[in-house]
Parts: C-alpha cells; structure tokens; sequence
C-alpha cells in the first residue's frame, strides 16, 4: 500500500490535474461563450434602442394603429428589454436566429446564400494579398531607400490610402465599360443563371464539382474586377507590414552572423529572416481576412455582389435586426475561427509555441 | 521543383481569367428582358401585405386583379378577372361575373370562389394595405357576409359604407384586388395563416407572369404565363436584377448587358444623351413631394405663417437644376394626367409677399424651425434650397436627415416641425390622398391615426374632412369630380402641407427593346407587351 501522504509513486513526474490540453481547452470554450453572448447582447442592446423602428420596417408607414400595435406584439416587442433577450439568446442556442423582415426567410437560411458569395470574393483577395504583397514587402525590405522600395510604399499608400468605392468605380469603367475585358457587376452573365445548383453557395467549387467549366470560367471572369479592388487594400497592407517586419529582422546580429558564415544571401532572406517574421505575418494575415470578410460592403455594392455586407448593411438601414445580429454572429464566428487557425499556425511556425 | 509548379497553376489560374480567354456574353437573351434596378424595398410578394414600389410592380405582373387599368389603356378602369359588373339601384352591391376560360399558374381554374376569398383573406390577415378594402365596412367577423360566390361564375360584393360604388371599383383595382388560387394557397396554409407565410416568396396567380425566383437583394426571376387571357407574353423571362449603385447601372446599360436601367440620376440620365443604343424614356409617376409643418407648433400654426412658407419656395429653380426630368411643379394633392387633378400652381417664389404675410403673422423678425428629411436625393437637396430660401424672409432652419425608418416614426408621433417627404396613392382614386392628406375626423393624441399625415400634422378642420366625406360618398360622377376640384383648391390654401412637386420615371432602355408601359401609379408597370427586335 502506497503511503498515504505520497500518492505518486517515485520516480514518476506528479501530473497536473486537470491536464493542461483540458484548461487550455476549457479556457478557449469559456473566452468563445464568453464572446458570443457579449455580441449577441451588445448588438440586440443597439438594436432595441437605437432610433429606428422595426415595426415601420414591417408594415410600412401608413399603417393603421391597429396593424401597428399588432405587429408590434408579434414581435415581442411588449416584453421587457432582459426577457427579449433571453427568448433570443435560447432560440440562437436552439439555431433559430428568426426571421429577417427584408428577406421573409429564416436568417440562418439568409446567411447560408449570402455567406459564400462574401468567402469567395474574400478568399480570392486575401490570397492574392497574400502572394503579390509578402514578396513585396520582402523586396522592398531587401532594397531599402532603392527605386523599388519606393514603389513598393507608394502601392502600398496607394491601396491604403485610395476609397475603395472610388477604386471600384474607376476600374469598373476602365476594364468593363471602355476596354470590355472583364464582365460587369455580377456574379455571372444572364445566360448562366440559375443552371449551376447552390450546392455551397460558392459558384467557382459549384461549377467545378458539377463540371460545368463554362459557368466557372464566367464565375472567375466576374470575379476578377471585385476581388483584385479588395486585393489591393489586403495587398497595401500586407506588403507594408511585411517590409517593417523583415526591416527589424534583417538588422539584427544573426543576420549579420548568416552573412559573414557566407549563407547565399537568398538563404539568409527567406531561411532566416522571413521565418522569423512569419509569427506577426500570420496575425496581419488573419486580420485582414477577417475584415475581408465583413468589410466589403462597398465593393458588393458596386459590383452587385450579393454576399453579407452589403446583407447587413441594408438589414441595418431596414432596422432588420434579427438579420443584423445573426450577421454579426457569423462576422463574430469567422473573427474567433481565424483566430483559432492562426494560433494553430502560430504553432507550425515557431516551434516555441508549441 | 515546387516553385516551378505554383508558378505554373498560378499561370494556368490567370490564363483562364484573362480576357479574351472566355469573351463574356455580349448583350441579353433575345427572349428575355433583363432590367438593372434596386430592389432592396421588396419584402414580400403577397398581395395582401405588399405596399413597396417594386412589390407592387411584381405582383402586378403576377396577379390580375377583380378590376383593372391594363397596359392598352391606363386611363380606364375595366374588368380584369371580370368580365362584367352590375351595380344595384341603390349603389350598394355590385354582381361581378367572373371571365370564363381563366386558368392560375397551377392549372386551376379561376372561380368567383377564389375571387371572394382573395378579398376576404387580405381583411382576413388585415395588413397594412387591408384599410383599402376595409373602409368598406367590413372585418373579419362581417367580410364573408359582404363578399359572396353565388354561382360558380358570379360574386357579389355589397358596401358596408356610404361610399360610393365608383370608389370600391376602384379601390378593386389596388394590389389588395389581386386574385389568389385559392385552392394553391390553402394547401399551403399553416396554423390558420392563410397561406400567409408561403405566400411571401411564392406566387399562385392568374397574371402574365409567374414567379420563378425571388433572392432578396439579388434578383427576381418570372417566367411567362403561356395559358394567360390576354396570350403569350413575348419575352419568355423577366429578370430584375439587383444593382444598387447608378453608375454600375449606366455601366450595364451601356454596354448592353441589360435591357433597361431603372434607378439613374438625373446626372447619368444626362451622361447617356447620344450613347449608342440607348433610348432615355420620360414616365410620369403619381408620387408628390411635399412639406408639411406641425399644426400644433406655436407659431406654425398660423395659416399665414404656412402662407408665407408656400411662397417661399423656389418651385421652378428646383424643378430647372436638379430636379430636372424627375420631378416637375404640381401644387395639388391629386396628381397632375389622373381624373379630378386640379391642374393649378397657384404658388410662385415670391419673397416679397412671403416677408409680408409673416410680418402680417406678427413673425416680421423672424424664427427658428428643424426641417427633417430622408437622406435619399433628392430630399437633402429640396431641404437646401428650402433652408436657402427660407433665410432670406428670415426664418433660420437646422436640417435633420434620417433614413425613412427614423424618420417616420418621428413624423408619426407629431414631433416634426417641418418635414419635407413623398407620397404615392395607393390606388386610382381621389380619395386615396384626400383621405391622407385632407381627412381628420379625431385630432386627438390618443387618436392615433397614424397612418393619415392630417392627423400626423395635428390638423383638424371640420369642413375639409367633411368635404373629404362628402367626395367619396357621391354617385354622380361629374359632381364628384367638382367635390375634388373644390376640395384641392381649400386644401391649397389651408392646409398645413405644401404640396411641391410631382416624380416621373426616367428609365432607359436599349433601343431593341419596345412596349415596356410605366402607367402613374407605382403598381402599374407592365411587362407582358415587350417586344424585342
């Protein structure tokens, strides 16, 4: 029998109780409940006092007394503030996000259509962010103070700097209406509409899946023009972190050190010095996907992109606000699953973290 | 090796989005109408609950009604569904007899059975637009007392009012009119809604067109009607396809992608005088934009002071700047081309008189007012020219712009002090705006006839609303037509609206296509007699 004050045998570690992968586990589940529930409540708090009417967004403005008060009461809108939220909260739980006012479907129907169309436009830009803007910010790191670094800055103050919307217009006219290389707003030619069936929403993987080729090189030609203007704000900013993250890399003494060992200097670019900046690269990555992924109403807008954006914005102006919050809560999702992605790579890419 | 092979997708991948690699698809489809419009007010596509300018333009080419003005001829009421109506000596019921041969998009026939029960179901589920049918005197325990099938073929509809029966045939040809499967529609019903819920984004008429596909801020898909009375529509498919930004619009127009751009500024309008291909056609519309001052509000409250405000407005320069081609000068509350419009602008800007009946009002030195608006052009813009214009007799004005959803609920509850909006009459008669604007029978808080600007504008006059009554109980046409002429003509001087301008649509289209018909009201465009060469 073991003795009672020594529970754990010698020679053997005493483990954590409970193991760390539990709490770290029970942590990430705690912080995610705990931000969901700040969302949904912040977002219903705004919705419920902010100075539109819902009930008008219903029944329109001439309506009746009768009709209004009605329609009013349909929406729990008699209740007090706490319990309508928490009528909310439980049907959110139970995956009943209501109905929108501007669409008449079930929001988690809404969002399904409209979800794609934005993770479509927004993975295409981030990608092509992703492999114009990390080599040029290296370059423009790797010649500083040259012509090319100078570019490189002005693309980047540029795609900073330059409204979206105006870019969007402009490119618009030039590609579409005067030279006619690219097709218009849309995500496909009339002729194509309706053939492919919204399997996932996205028409290039649909296209694919179904073999239809015509419809996904039309899908791929209306998707130049929208995702290259959102490209262009995730390639500035890209490049421009990329650049100051590897300008403090390349001054350091280990640098110096791979050079004098004579590493070839490409070796020392992207063996060493770029891994090191990969960390901080992932968070910028990460942020600008994910305000890819809520932020292009403008660009929907303008090229008729019918994705979530432009969805929550008219919900927003419509005081549609069963749709504004389950919006939210999937901008709020698409946050904290990058986020989860990005500590996972965090930990392919310095073995300290892991 | 990898380097080479991502280099290689990568150039496959661009190769394919090159231009030139897929030329995209010039023009529409010969048997398709393809229009660029913003269609985000559409939220519902059920007759008994649709009261947005795009709804109403779809189920009007979705349903025909118990009584129409068909695309032909705009200015005449005549049967739709019916074939003939019979009104009884005493103006009370009217026998309808139903078109024999009418079939619904589902093969059902159309009877008087579903003729009734489409009237029946809107007082039913008494939406907002149900107050058309039910001024008549009916509600849901009375309605199925007053709308009967007394034959396979034959309805009768008898008046619970003293309305008169010109007023009801015409009140019939409002999307409220608009004739269900009634069959179709029950089977779809769920919890006793009527088939309320299905029916938002399904359709089960006997129109032109049927619903193909409505995907909220995308598009809305209809399919020709084959078996429909009045033929085959020549265009297969209409398609309404979601493009919020003008310019996009002008673009597609342009370039032939669409057949008709829809929601241009007069800006755009412009830029497309001489484009190839592209004819700009001018619809007058029946919507009015007017500012109305707070009857309850110390000093507006002054009929002078009103007085001083109508002649302060610089009707023609507005209507020679920005206004131009959208909207002209109407100062009647009846719009301008529809029978019993009272075809006078009696109001100049004239600073001199304004400045005088407001030193008149015992007001000489001037005041202080909020003008709230929507954001929407060009309702800042006629705020500015008013805010303008208004300093110069010396009245200082703040401008308050909100989105209609804000704004409303203002205008609502009385709290406005001058707003400048818009109104469009929800069917073919007078007395659809003489009983907004003109007709107040309870002034009273706890009143709350929201739905009326009068009351909203805390305006009571006793002879005006009796007048507004007296219009839409009379028989005899031509007294009635002279009820509303006199009846604008007070309101004109009275009351505490301004009526200022009168919209048109300016819509283009490509010039292969013809026969598109835009009539006055916002539910009356017509699809079924476009033509494309």
């Amino acid at each position: 029998m073991a003795d009672a004050q020594s529970p754990v045998p010698e020679g053997t570690a005493a483990k954590p109780f409970p193991p760390p992968v539990f709490t770290k586990i029970f942590r990430q589940v705690f912080t995610v409940t705990l931000t969901f529930i700040g969302l949904t409540a912040i977002t219903f708090i705004i919705g419920r006092v902010m100075p539109a009417d819902p009930v008008l967004a219903i029944v329109g403005d001439r309506a009746s007394r009768e009709v209004y008060e009605a329609t009013y009461i349909q929406l729990g809108l008699d209740k007090p503030l706490l319990e309508q939220y928490w009528i909310y909260l439980s049907n959110v739980l139970s995956g009943e996000f209501g109905k929108s006012i501007m669409t008449t479907r079930d929001v988690l129907d809404d969002l399904i259509r409209f979800f794609p169309a934005t993770l479509e436009l927004a993975t295409v830009a981030t990608l092509a962010g992703i492999f114009l803007g990390v080599p040029m910010g290296v370059l423009a790191a790797v010649n500083q103070g040259r012509w090319i670094d100078h570019l490189v800055r002005v693309v980047g103050l540029f795609g900073y700097s330059v409204p979206i919307f105006w870019l969007g217009m402009v490119a618009l006219l030039i590609f579409y209406g005067w030279l006619g290389w690219l097709p218009g707003p849309g995500r496909l030619d009339v002729y194509y509409d309706g053939i492919v069936s919204p399997d996932t929403g996205i028409i290039l993987l649909d296209a694919a899946m179904q073999k239809e080729w015509d419809i996904f090189r039309n899908a791929l030609h209306h998707l130049v023009l929208p995702a290259s203007i959102l490209a262009t704000f995730a390639l500035a900013y890209i490049a421009r972190m990329t650049r100051s993250f590897m300008l403090d890399q390349l001054n350091q003494e280990y640098v110096l050190t791979a050079r004098v060992k004579g590493l070839s200097p490409l070796g020392v670019i992207w063996r060493h010095a770029f891994r090191n900046v990969l960390v901080q690269l992932i968070t910028i990555i990460g942020l600008t996907y994910a305000s890819l992924l809520e932020g292009s109403v403008l660009t929907e807008t303008i090229f008729a992109w019918p994705g979530i954006g432009q969805y929550i914005t008219t919900s927003l102006f419509n005081a549609d606000m069963n749709a504004v919050i389950g919006g939210t809560v999937v901008v709020g999702i698409c946050f904290v699953g990058i986020n989860l992605l990005s500590d996972a790579l965090y930990r392919l890419a310095d073995p300290r973290a892991r | 090796m990898i380097a080479r092979r991502t280099i290689l997708a990568a150039g496959l991948a661009l190769g394919l989005a090159l231009p030139g690699a897929m030329p995209a698809q010039a023009g529409t489809p010969p048997n398709m109408l393809v229009m660029a419009k913003s269609i985000s007010d559409l939220i519902t596509l059920d007759p008994a609950e649709v009261f947005e300018f795009t709804g109403g333009e779809v189920i009007g080419n979705i349903y025909d009604r118990v009584m129409m003005f068909e695309a032909e001829d705009l200015t005449t009421l005549v049967g739709g569904v019916v074939e003939g109506f019979e009104v009884s000596a005493d103006g009370k019921t009217i026998t309808f007899q139903v078109r024999p041969g009418q079939t619904f998009h589902s093969g059902n026939p159309v009877t008087a059975e579903d003729v009734a029960f489409s009237l029946r179901r809107v007082v039913y589920l008494n939406k907002t637009p149900a107050f058309i049918l039910t001024q008549f005197g009916w509600d849901k325990d009375n309605v199925d007392g007053f709308i009967k099938a007394t034959g396979p073929m034959t309805l009768t509809v008898t008046n619970n009012s003293d309305f008169s029966a010109g007023l009801l045939l015409n009140a019939l040809s409002a999307g409220v009119g608009s004739v269900v499967d009634m069959k179709n529609v029950m089977s779809n019903a769920k919890d006793g809604d009527y088939g309320y819920e299905w029916l938002k984004n399904h359709s089960a008429g006997s129109g032109p067109y049927v619903l193909k596909d409505w995907k909220a801020n995308e598009l809305v898909s209809l399919e020709a009607n084959d078996n429909h009375r009045h033929g085959k529509p020549a265009m297969k498919r209409v398609l309404l396809r979601h493009v919020p930004e003008p310019a996009a619009q002008r673009l597609l127009i342009e370039k032939g992608d669409v057949d008709m751009a829809r929601n241009l500024t007069p800006d755009q309008i412009k830029g497309l005088q001489g484009a190839a291909g592209v004819v700009v056609e001018v619809a007058p519309k029946a919507e009015s934009v007017y500012f109305a001052t707070n009857n309850s509000h110390p000093i507006l409250s002054d009929p002078k002071v009103v007085q001083a405000l109508r002649y302060a407005v610089d009707y023609d320069g507005m209507a020679n700047t920005f206004l131009t081609g959208q909207y002209k000068v109407h100062q009647s509350f009846w719009p301008s081309g529809l029978w019993a419009s009272l075809e006078k602008n009696p109001f100049t800007y004239d600073l001199d008189k304004a400045k005088a009946l407001l030193a008149e009002a015992g007001h000489g030195g001037g005041f202080k007012i909020t003008i709230d608006t929507l954001t929407t052009p060009p309702f800042p813009e006629i705020a500015q020219s008013l805010q303008q214009s208004l300093s110069k007799i010396g009245i200082t004005s703040e401008i308050t712009l909100a989105e209609g959803k804000t704004l409303w609920p203002k205008y609502r509850a009385r709290k406005h002090e001058l707003i400048v909006a818009r109104w469009s009459p929800d069917y073919v008669d007078p007395h659809s705006n003489a009983d907004a604007f003109a007709h107040n029978p309870d002034n009273r808080t706890e009143a709350k006839l929201t739905g009326k600007p009068a009351w909203r504008t805390s305006w009571e006059d006793k002879e005006i609303t009796a007048l507004t009554e007296a219009a839409a109980k009379e028989l005899d046409l031509v007294k009635r037509k002279e009820m509303y002429l006199d009846l604008q003509a007070k309101f004109q001087e009275r009351a505490p609206f301004n009526m200022m301008f009168q919209s048109a649509e300016q819509v283009a289209r490509r010039d292969n296509v013809s026969g598109f018909v835009s009539g006055a009201n916002f539910d009356l465009v017509f699809y079924r007699l476009v033509t494309k060469k």
